[in-house]
């Protein structure tokens, strides 16, 4: 333990604190901000720690009626987009990576590069003129454009890596491909599963764009609920930043919890919705 | 890949040793990829096309115009305005995260304890609900009330107007982006520095190398291609930047943060032009392919001079 060590060490840290720090300090803020009255939002200088907690900020936002319709709107949404985006996305991955068919990787490039708003045109004219436009399954489809490329892209990747012995043994001893694919590729990819899941869960969850488009007054999702209350229904900054902190809790519990499969994914795909 | 053979698999497989069958019979994988593919970005993507060529107003009858729509587009002020406010919101949103991204990959290849989860930690902002963010943000751009203001006071900077004044909600707007899209580029160049072969490091020590001296020489140039991935990935998320503009400003104040993706929105989505807003799509496509293209061409030449640099 040489004292130059030592200065490393310091030095290290200091450097660590500093690059982390505006991350924590802006969600103890929006914590901070979302437990306290208005007259302690309001003062200058702002007060940090309040002295009275307001935990009412948070039964008001769950008490609203509407915010538990548009939390399950949420939840079918984002449920439905990924689980439709697996079902389809999985086994996709697995025939462009056997078929070596990299070309095909052009159209997710496309579907990246894309602007989100550029789907919403003529989607938005088809789902009007099919009727769908007061239900949940247009925002479900649009979602697609953001969950199918991510699990494509990732899944590929993933079965690109596992051994291909396995499966060949598995077909000589008179296995379909269904059942190669079933029984032996998917189990081996079951992280890249995991990770192809979180990514499409969360960037269709964030997802703001599609929704103020086509959500209507039942429709809204969380993140569409929480931008209306910025312009219309509050003016309060306590309701408001408990419902912030509430509408992307999930997502930041996700991402500290899976933080490896996250930034697996992230690093190989780089993927990002919309 | 266009001729599919109809040879019975069973006999095929026992025969063939793995490769040369192979490509046929992966159809059925991605056949339903194959038809949602086609409906949710294929079609939207010729539908668009065709509708740019016609005046297209919800609730009036459509009519076939070809190419006004696209040349209407130099002519109108706010689309030009808007591709100023974009370019200069992209450079800003590419540059400094990639900066901050570099510096921090660089302590994050350190081993220290509670390294994943800090690193956890670090990405949250860009894995967050970018709406929620806005909102804490706008929150903190308050002139009056404002933590930002006050944390300039400590240092004994004079208060801000923030997102409330026209020349600098870009700057404030991409201090946002900045915080929220550094992490992405520090992963990637993490993933960078991890690649990286221990030996010019070794000799680099043997030689009495100081730490600037080594980040320069030998790892910068061995990054270079991850920065420039990473500097290609934020260029078409800064371009097509949306919910943080948005929901912050929606393009003020009057017209001063409007970028070409918020005014495409107001376009079909406000006015309901929508021929006249898939024109706008279109050319937006054509310029993030652009941007992307010139960044390719810069990198060729970059590589070109240095290697010419290297031989000389």
């Amino acid at each position: 333990m040489n004292p130059r060590y030592i200065l490393g060490r310091i030095g290290l840290w200091l450097s660590v604190f500093v690059i982390v720090s505006p991350a924590i300090l802006f969600f103890l803020w929006m914590a901070s901000l979302s437990l306290k009255f208005e007259i302690d939002n309001a003062s200058y200088p702002p007060v940090f720690f309040p002295e009275h907690i307001a935990w009412k900020n948070y039964a008001d936002v769950f008490a609203s009626n509407r915010f538990l319709t548009y939390f399950t709107n949420s939840l079918v949404v984002t449920g439905c987009a990924t689980a439709l985006a697996m079902l389809v996305g999985v086994p996709a991955g697995y025939g462009i990576a056997r078929m070596a068919a990299h070309k095909s990787a052009i159209v997710i490039l496309i579907a990246r590069i894309t602007p989100g708003l550029s789907y919403l045109i003529p989607l938005f004219l088809l789902f009007q003129w099919l009727g769908l436009l007061g239900t949940l399954v247009p925002q479900i489809i649009i979602h697609l454009v953001v969950t199918v490329p991510i699990v494509i892209w990732i899944m590929i990747g993933y079965f690109e890596t596992t051994p291909l012995e396995l499966e060949e043994a598995a077909l000589i001893d008179g296995a379909t491909r269904w059942q190669v694919f079933r029984h032996v590729a998917l189990p081996i990819a079951r992280p890249g599963l995991a990770v192809a899941f979180i990514l499409a869960v969360i960037f269709s969850w964030n997802n703001f764009v599609f929704g103020i488009v086509l959500a209507g007054r039942e429709t809204r999702t969380l993140p569409v609920a929480v931008y209306n209350m910025i312009s219309f229904d509050q003016l309060s900054w306590g309701p408001l930043a408990a419902a912030a902190l509430i509408v992307t809790a999930p997502v930041l519990l996700l991402t500290v919890m899976a933080q490896r499969q996250i930034v697996a994914g992230l690093t190989a795909g780089a993927v990002k919705g919309g | 890949m266009s001729v599919v053979t109809q040879a019975s698999p069973a006999a095929a497989d026992q025969a063939a040793p793995a490769r040369e069958w192979r490509p046929p019979s992966y159809w059925p994988f991605v056949i339903p990829a194959l038809v949602v593919v086609l409906a949710v970005i294929i079609f939207p993507w010729v539908f668009t096309i065709w509708m740019s060529l016609q005046e297209w107003k919800v609730g009036s009858p459509t009519v076939f115009v070809g190419l006004a729509n696209y040349l209407r587009l130099p002519t109108d002020p706010r689309f030009v305005e808007a591709v100023g406010h974009t370019l200069s919101y992209t450079a800003l949103s590419v540059l400094l995260p990639l900066v901050f991204g570099t510096l921090a990959a660089v302590v994050f290849h350190q081993k220290f304890a509670a390294r994943g989860f800090l690193r956890g930690i670090f990405i949250m902002p860009m894995m967050a609900t970018p709406v929620a963010i806005a909102l804490v943000w706008t929150m903190m751009f308050h002139p009056q009330l404002g933590v930002l203001n006050y944390l300039l006071s400590l240092v004994g900077l004079p208060p801000q107007l923030w997102v409330f004044n026209p020349t600098t909600v870009i700057p404030s707007l991409v201090l946002v982006e900045t915080w929220q899209w550094t992490p992405l580029v520090m992963l990637i160049v993490l993933g960078g520095l991890a690649a990286i072969p221990t030996e010019p490091y070794e000799s680099a020590q043997i030689d009495g190398a100081n730490f600037w001296q080594v980040f320069r020489f030998i790892t910068l140039p061995l990054i270079m291609p991850f920065l420039f991935i990473a500097g290609m990935i934020r260029m078409i998320d800064a371009v097509k930047s949306f919910d943080i503009i948005f929901a912050i400003t929606q393009g003020g104040p009057g017209s001063a943060s409007e970028t070409i993706n918020v005014y495409l929105y107001s376009v079909a989505f406000v006015y309901y032009d929508l021929g006249y807003g898939s024109a706008i799509a279109v050319v937006f496509f054509l310029l993030i392919v652009a941007l992307a293209a010139l960044l390719l061409y810069l990198r060729k030449r970059l590589l070109w001079t240095s290697q010419l640099g290297s031989e000389a």
